[in-house]
């Protein structure tokens, strides 16, 4: 069948609208099948039940926190949320403060766990053990690759941060440094029975903060069973000042027994990360420099002095955050000056990282539990389907109305609003895969309401079309000058409907982002069909002798739309339009 | 149907018109009413603030199978716990309870959740707890002033682009402020709740109603430029044409966007109670009546009112009325179907230049204008350049 040489430009339009249906489905179709994407929306909590909690930083003293703050705070709930073992939360910033979703209700002793004071702090390594399994007895024998990989792996591993402590020559009168060691522990021995050698009977009273006298059994009990494979049970650890501590390196495998808090994280009054300064400028190693306030100083110069003379791994302190030890450099000197530096194998955004670790831990910060929301999951469920319910009744209102008012050019408005609905369903999913976007209740009102916004396209163009017709034009003339003149004030109005939401997105609390984001989604939708399908469909359409004649059903028959009898139809011809309406008829009949 | 497409092409036609922008006292004196029963709401009642503003924990009983005398023995549940002063108790939808409190700690919302439970022999799972501080709401408010004077400034700006005349975004903004006074005062006159979905909702509405004004200004806009060129209509009556055009538009789209907000809301209040879905839409019921109210009675007749202030304006209604004289029409109506042939979108700009051009030079005894051409004598041939130089 030959193409009307009229439709061959919207038919064109219409392919790239299948093209990127067809795309989006594809796309959603793929990532779901091998990726990790869901066939449906993400739902935010208020639908799926859940817990969400709101918290409010704060720095001890008053201080007011600033983003940056703001920003770590998040880092270490993330890390908590991570700890506590709640698969699929969330946490986000809302403003200054936190927000927390969990799904299901979680206990307690989770909420108090992530709520718990911050605090950094400094203690003298006792123990260092490897934590790569104890090898299986009958595979030591066998020469074969995992049977030695595995004793071997702790010691290569540490290796490639810790450095020659000679290449680390500071700038005169910067103290000499420390290395960022975490060198691996004295004997890479495969058990970590074996480490603590010295095992002090447990009546003796230590007398410094590095005698092994701390070390107990129980405490060397814990370290042997402590995994630090699994954050459930670093979450556990109990960090208390004046007690030793079993805890783990974050980034080696390597765990410990800590001496008891000897600096604190407050009396660090600045950390900053740069190349360190040999004689001939930068060499291209990084360093983190540490400042100390004055009590920070001299207990930090009683540690380093105390420690440096002794044996690995006793010469390294450990410095804990939020129980886990961030970095154990090993003390070089005894450090007096009130300043020092970590040297090592550090990128610079490894040594960025610490030194706002250092930084910003250096601020004991606690939690103030603002709001705790919880919803049940069929409470959430009814929400959902109830939602649900009322826009499908709201859509068949829509599409009777549009019926009513518009005849067969009201299927038109329909066919447009189940693009315009697909659309939107296969973004939604791809923005929740892509995004995390979360479908909410606010979000899913957002949606329904925008039926009416989007159908208001149709509703504006259709008219522009008519009062065409009502001037005397053909319709397929009628339909391009209305388009023009629709066109633009489609445009400026969905312009200032999409500012509205942007500025809402930009500038509004979490639960309004969900609702702005879909009124945005839709608004970009709405011009895409309308530019895309109703346009060309109508087009199409202004070509078929049912419409282009102007049946009586087509919505568009300029006898009822009042057509002027008489137009001048170019060319010193007329068209009487009643006439012509009159002859259409009566052929029919 | 029959009826309305008609009514639609009387307006269009002009032989129906409703005189929007010549009885803007009627509707002014309509607005200053709402606009004072607002303001009486909003001070003399006070707007009902929610939980969230207010700091305190809410629970959620559902599945409750016995509703004899639920408010008092909630009370004695929370009573245990609390002085119980200030203990709200509400029923939603068909079994839930709704018990609002002063801020509960943890430990003792756990214990309420328990009492709760006992009392009306109900699962804990079935009850769910909320507590809310009250700077949480404020900070919402916050970032909504935040967002509305952000969202002005920005609209203003891109009206004044779009239109070309500040004057255009100061009736726009002047019908959004209408509207949202009136939509807040009637929250307050009717007790509603405010809660942060309402003020979400609220926002929305300066967006619909923004849209709404937008659409009718850009036919205004149409008309307007083509009564500037042929000078036949006054800019109130071109903009009063124009309302008329859009307002089976107007009806057309209010309803559309109307149909879903009322299914949300009476499917909300029958099935959910109070909750985000319902506290949305029954703001934006609210305010897209308003708001299709003010775009027609209030937006465009404060624009005419601006516009007939300018010599230019002032000038094009002289020539309007001496065009209408001569017409021998009654200058009240509009003059129908001759001058709507003309007004599409491709020809405005022709007609412009060529109209403008003899508004001081030449016209009639009438005082119409007269086309250039008759000014400029017999219309000059194309000349062929003599063969030699072809």
């Amino acid at each position: 069948m030959a193409i009307n040489p009229h439709n061959r430009g919207p038919l064109r339009t219409l392919s790239v609208l299948v093209l990127l249906i067809v795309g989006l489905c594809g796309l959603l179709g793929a990532v779901s099948t091998w990726g990790t994407a869901q066939k449906t929306p993400k739902l935010g909590l208020d639908l799926q039940g859940g817990t969400q909690l709101i918290l409010e930083p704060k720095v001890v003293g008053n201080t007011p926190i600033n983003p940056g703050q703001v920003q770590k705070a998040v880092d270490i709930i993330r890390a908590r949320v991570d700890g506590s073992g709640v698969s699929e939360a969330e946490v986000s910033t809302q403003g200054n403060n936190i927000v927390i979703s969990l799904p299901g209700t979680p206990d307690k002793a989770t909420i108090a766990s992530l709520q718990k004071p911050s605090q950094l702090s400094m203690r003298a390594v006792l123990v260092a053990a490897s934590t790569a399994p104890t090898p299986v007895p009958t595979s030591t024998g066998k020469p074969t690759a995992p049977a030695t990989g595995k004793p071997t792996a702790p010691a290569t591993a540490p290796s490639v941060k810790s450095t020659g402590t000679a290449t680390t020559a500071p700038k005169s009168g910067f103290p000499p440094a420390l290395t960022a060691a975490t060198t691996p522990p004295p004997t890479p021995t495969p058990t970590t029975a074996a480490t603590p050698t010295a095992t002090p009977t447990t009546a003796a009273k230590p007398k410094s903060a590095s005698d092994l006298a701390w070390v107990t059994p129980e405490l060397e009990k814990a370290l042997a069973t402590l995994n630090c494979a699994d954050p459930k049970s670093i979450e556990k650890l109990v960090d208390d000042p004046t007690k030793p501590m079993v805890t783990c390196d974050n980034e080696f495998p390597v765990k410990y027994i800590l001496g008891p808090t000897e600096v604190l994280g407050s009396e660090i009054s600045n950390a900053t990360s740069g190349q360190v300064q040999g004689q001939n400028g930068p060499t291209g190693k990084n360093e983190v420099r540490l400042d100390f306030n004055g009590p920070g100083t001299k207990s930090f110069c009683d540690v380093t002095s105390r420690i440096v003379s002794l044996p690995r791994p006793r010469n390294q302190f450990g410095i804990v955050l939020d129980n886990q030890v961030i970095s154990a450099p090993v003390a070089q000197a005894s450090l007096c000056a009130g300043t020092a530096s970590i040297t090592g194998n550090f990128t610079p955004a490894s040594a960025k990282i610490l030194a706002d670790q250092l930084k910003f831990g250096a601020l004991p910060m606690s939690f103030a539990l603002q709001t705790q929301d919880s919803i049940s999951p069929t409470l959430g469920g009814d929400q959902l389907s109830r939602g649900l319910l009322a826009g499908a009744i709201g859509l068949l209102l829509v599409v009777a109305y549009s019926l009513f008012q518009y005849r067969a050019l009201g299927l038109v408005t329909v066919s447009s609003l189940i693009i315009a609905g697909l659309l939107t369903y296969g973004l939604v999913t791809m923005f929740g895969w892509s995004q995390g976007f979360r479908l909410t209740m606010a979000g899913v009102t957002g949606l329904i309401v925008s039926i009416g916004i989007v159908a208001d396209s149709f509703i504006l163009y259709f008219e522009r079309v008519r009062d065409e017709v009502r001037d005397g034009r053909a319709l397929r003339a009628a339909v391009e000058t209305g388009w023009t003149r629709a066109r633009r004030t489609i445009l400026i109005s969905d312009a200032v409907n999409f500012l509205a939401a942007l500025v809402l997105y930009a500038l509004a609390a979490s639960n309004v982002r969900g609702f702005a984001f879909t009124l945005m989604l839709t608004t970009i939708i709405d011009i895409v069909v309308v530019f895309l399908f109703t346009h060309p469909l109508l087009s199409i359409l202004a070509n078929t002798k049912f419409f282009g004649e102007g049946h009586k059903w087509s919505g568009l028959d300029p006898k009822r739309l009042g057509a002027r009898t008489t137009t001048y139809a170019g060319r010193g011809r007329v068209t009487i339009a009643a006439q012509r309406a009159a002859a259409a008829e009566g052929n029919q009949s | 149907m029959r009826s309305f497409a008609d009514f639609g092409n009387d307006l269009y036609t002009g032989k129906r018109s409703i005189d929007f922008v010549g009885r803007q006292k009627t509707w002014y004196t309509v607005s200053l009413i709402l606009l004072v029963l607002a303001a009486i709401g909003l001070f003399g009642r006070g707007l009902n603030i929610g939980l969230e503003f207010r700091g305190g924990s809410e629970f959620r009983v559902s599945s409750v199978t016995n509703f004899n005398s639920f408010e008092a023995r909630s009370k004695a549940a929370v009573g245990t716990l609390s002085t119980g002063s200030d203990v709200v108790v509400t029923k939603i939808g068909t079994d839930t309870v709704r018990v609002q409190t002063e801020k509960f700690q943890n430990s003792q919302t756990e214990k309420v959740m328990a009492a709760l439970a006992r009392e009306f022999n109900v699962s804990e799972n079935k009850i769910t707890a909320n507590t809310v501080g009250a700077s949480w709401g404020a900070s919402v408010t916050q970032k909504a002033i935040t967002a509305l004077i952000w969202f002005l400034v920005l609209v203003s700006l891109v009206l004044a682009t779009y239109f070309r005349t500040w004057k255009m975004s100061m009736a726009a903004l002047i019908a959004l402020a209408h509207d949202l006074v009136i939509t807040i005062g009637i929250y307050a006159l009717a007790g509603f709740e405010v809660t942060p979905a309402s003020v979400i909702g609220f926002l929305t509405i300066l967006g619909y109603s923004l849209y709404d004004t937008v659409v009718v200004f850009d036919k205004v806009r149409e008309n307007t430029m083509a009564a500037e060129g042929n000078g036949r209509l006054s800019y109130s009556q071109a903009a009063n044409q124009a309302v008329n055009q859009t307002l089976v538009r107007s009806i057309n789209t209010s309803v559309v966007a109307l149909l879903p907000v009322a299914s949300i809301l009476v499917i909300g209040s029958w099935l959910l109670g109070p909750g985000t879905l319902l506290d949305l839409s029954l703001a934006l019921f609210v305010g897209i009546s308003v708001g299709t109210y003010s775009s027609i009675f209030i937006a465009t007749p404060v624009l005419a009112d601006l516009r007939e202030r300018e010599p230019a304006m002032q000038e094009l209604k002289k020539r309007a009325t001496r065009y209408q004289a001569a017409q021998g029409r009654k200058t009240s109506t509009v003059p129908s179907d001759s001058d709507s042939a003309d007004t599409n979108g491709t020809n405005d700009s022709d007609l412009l230049e060529t109209a403008r051009v003899p508004s001081g030079a030449g016209s009639t005894a009438a005082g119409r204008p007269v086309h250039p051409y008759v000014q400029t004598g017999p219309r000059n041939q194309p000349k062929r350049p003599p063969k030699s130089k072809r």
